[in-house]
């Protein structure tokens, strides 16, 4: 019977470390930012006068830059609003965070506007001028005529009205132009294309202003009215800015501008360093705690360092199934959870040297040390979740990756220590392996 | 020996070390002008970690950054070829251009890692850390005070403010930079330093239930409860203190300053549960 018991009992302890390992082998643990290499921005949002910062319009910021950087194809990126006004966006693996930063932090607000080119000097326009003789929404812009990558000429021309805007696209797509530029082509929605049709009918001979960012990108001259709502935007791009233009028209434009307020760029080779050195340094950590426990408690502490291994493998399988992202921080503590995840044991077996040399039996004295330092241990783990607990709600990033580390754990700690340890103890005295007090392989 | 009886000479000692901490910071905040070395985490700014690969010096890499005028400039070698280059908040087009420029006049270069964080998030963090350390200490205090009384409670707390001023103290000596993972550091500190406080503490309700213990001074209980528990007060925080180590001594450039942190923190932790927070249990308690 009692061999029985063994067996089931061994069964559990393999149960336990198979499963763990499948768990690590079919979920490949997230690296963090700070050891795969990415880049990690913080956007705040600005007021203007028309939008102001609310939960609505920083969702919808949200939305527009997941739409963009879904487009951009990152695995596992981190959208996520802080606060606010703060939007933090984390790309793992980017390597050209300038595209990432201008890609997503562009409002992207295409206009398409009615216009007419500058009449003679400009210096003689004054605002109010403009404001006179085109209309309250006129003001004097400049646009590039340049072709093909070369400086041009800054032409003045004054931009009467906004007709349409990006909202009014149904679809945009990379195209070249007739001289072979690369180019953004479009496509308006019905509503769309009946407005274009009236206001090009309208400026037959005159250009229409396309702005992007109140910048004026370009400012083709109607030759004939475009009924049908498609075009074609030129303005001196190279292929990559057609794709990235493209990419911010689908997702459509930014509520309202936001600034980059936190940059952080880690290159690969950092990350590879750190998991290196933090491995070599875990070992060598987990050696000497092996080693000192054995010296010290002799054959439970021998089942102590089979717990603290069954302990590392499940708390790594745990963060695995959680799909938990381990960062730098994370790693270091693991590590201390490993140096804590023995403390457990160490208050029970020093209890169990005191109930020893009371003089009791081994099997009572292993029952009444479990019992009597089991409140010791829970009151005092208790203490470092709450403090783990409080890290996670404060911390950001790579702080809350140490939190839940630590406070997973803690927990698994509990587990091992009080449970496996017990069982494996439990194990020898069934097996007839600690029978007297007075063994060698106690120590009182 | 009995520690309780000798608490003057352990307050004594702490109130040294803490008024020595208070101090430090002081003399920081005047003759360096920041009562701690905060990183870019808390004043915002900007840190580039730059990895060469010709030999290089601090000099050449100054010289790159002088023709910028980016305002005091704060260059570590920090490897073999690897510099930490600390500045004001900069825009992501002029880091381009910092990098690219270094790598064609030193002769190539790879960014390991670029940072920067402006003013205000790093002054938002800063409040928010504070609010992290009272909130821990209260949600401590509400704890013990619910499984202990309300004295075990308090002496426990103190001793925790105890472990982070000093530690503070100690980091703002050695001016180590300063940045979130600080927050992170003492948090840690204030719930592991704790457990010991707490073993010795549930050894004292033990030891009050047996039967006798009321003939008995308290301050004697007390100080038989420390010495029943000490080897656990010790073996406890040398585990921990072993993976501290080896994490110093082997581990990245990364993680030396939250090692440092813990280190210090870790060892006064285990110091106070004995010589100050069991003293103060016995004086507030009100019996001899």
């Amino acid at each position: 019977m009692k061999k029985n018991i063994n067996q089931f009992r061994i069964l559990i302890l393999l149960a336990i470390i198979g499963v763990s390992i499948y768990c690590i082998y079919q979920f490949p643990i997230n690296l963090g930012l700070d050891l795969q290499g990415g880049t990690r921005l913080v956007f705040e949002g600005q007021d203007t006068d028309k939008v102001k910062v609310s939960d609505d319009s920083m969702s919808g910021v949200v939305a527009v830059v997941r739409g963009r950087i879904d487009a951009l194809g990152v695995t596992e990126p981190i959208i996520q609003r802080k606060g606010k006004e703060q939007v933090i966006v984390e790309l793992p693996g980017i390597k050209d965070p300038n595209r990432a930063i201008g890609l997503i932090g562009d409002t992207a607000q295409l206009e398409f506007a009615e216009a007419e080119w500058a009449p003679g000097d400009e210096s003689t326009l004054t605002p109010a001028k403009i404001k006179e003789f085109y209309g309250p929404d006129a003001y004097l812009g400049h646009v590039s005529e340049g072709h093909g990558g070369q400086e041009g000429y800054e032409r003045p021309i004054i931009i009467k009205k906004t007709a349409l805007t990006g909202a009014d696209l149904r679809m945009a797509y990379p195209q070249v132009d007739e001289y072979g530029n690369p180019s953004v082509g479009f496509e308006m929605n019905a509503e769309g294309a009946k407005i274009f049709a009236e206001v090009t009918s309208r400026s037959v001979g005159k250009p229409i202003a396309i702005i992007l960012d109140k910048k004026v990108i370009s400012a083709p001259n109607v030759k004939t009215p475009i009924t049908e709502g498609k075009g074609i935007i030129t303005g001196n791009f190279t292929p990559e800015e057609v794709k990235d233009f493209v990419i911010k028209l689908k997702a459509g434009a930014l509520p309202l501008p936001i600034k980059i307020v936190e940059t952080r760029i880690v290159g690969p080779t950092l990350g590879q360093d750190s998991i290196h050195r933090s491995f070599i340094a875990g070992v060598i950590g987990l050696l000497i705690i092996i080693t000192f426990m054995i010296v010290y408690y002799r054959l439970p502490g021998f089942l102590a360092d089979i717990a603290l291994l069954i302990y590392s493998v499940s708390t790594l399988a745990i963060l695995c199934v959680m799909h938990a992202t381990l960062t730098l921080p994370g790693i270091a503590g693991f590590l201390l959870s490993i140096g804590i995840a023995v403390d457990a044991n160490v208050i029970i077996f020093e209890r169990l040297k005191e109930e020893l040399r009371l003089g009791k039996t081994v099997k009572s004295a292993i029952e009444t040390a479990f019992d009597r330092a089991f409140s010791a241990i829970l009151d005092s783990n208790v203490t470092t979740v709450i403090a783990a607990v409080t890290l996670f709600l404060v911390g950001t990033g790579t702080i809350k990756g140490f939190a839940v580390t630590l406070a997973v754990g803690i927990v698994v700690s509990l587990l091992t220590a009080i449970l496996i340890t017990r069982m494996m103890l439990d194990m020898m005295v069934d097996g007839k392996v600690l029978t007297s007090p007075d063994t060698k392989l106690l120590y009182k | 020996m009995n520690i309780i009886r000798k608490y003057k000479l352990w307050f004594l000692f702490s109130g040294t070390l803490i008024v020595l901490s208070l101090v430090t910071l002081v003399f920081n905040g005047m003759v360096r002008g920041k009562v701690m070395n905060f990183g870019i985490d808390f004043t915002g700014g900007t840190i580039l970690n730059l990895r060469f690969t010709q030999p290089t010096n601090v000099g050449q890499v100054r010289g790159i950054l002088d023709e910028y005028k980016l305002g005091e400039a704060s260059i570590q070698k920090s490897g073999d070829n690897d510099f930490l280059i600390r500045l004001e908040p900069i825009e992501p087009e002029v880091r381009q251009k910092i990098v690219d420029e270094a790598g064609t006049k030193l002769g190539g270069v790879e960014l390991l890692e670029a940072d920067t964080i402006g003013p205000v998030i790093g002054s938002e963090l800063r409040s928010q850390a504070i609010w992290a350390i009272i909130l821990a200490n209260g949600l401590i205090l509400l704890y013990l005070s619910f499984r202990f009384e309300f004295i075990y409670a308090l002496a426990g707390v103190l001793a925790l403010i105890h472990d982070a001023t000093i530690t503070t103290g100690f980091m703002a000596f050695l001016y180590r930079n300063i940045d979130v993972t600080f927050v992170a550091g003492i948090l840690t500190i204030l719930g592991y330093s704790i457990t010991d406080t707490v073993v010795i503490f549930d050894r004292i309700r033990e030891d009050l239930r047996k039967p006798g213990a009321g003939k008995k001074p308290f301050a004697d209980l007390v100080n038989q409860s420390i010495f029943s528990t000490l080897a656990r007060s010790i073996n406890t925080v040398l585990t921990v203190i072993i993976m501290v180590l080896s994490l110093l001594i082997f581990g990245g450039e990364n993680t030396r300053d939250l090692c440092i942190l813990l280190l210090i923190g870790f060892s006064f932790g285990c110091y106070s549960s004995i010589f100050i927070a069991s003293p103060i249990v016995v004086l507030f308690s009100g019996r001899k």
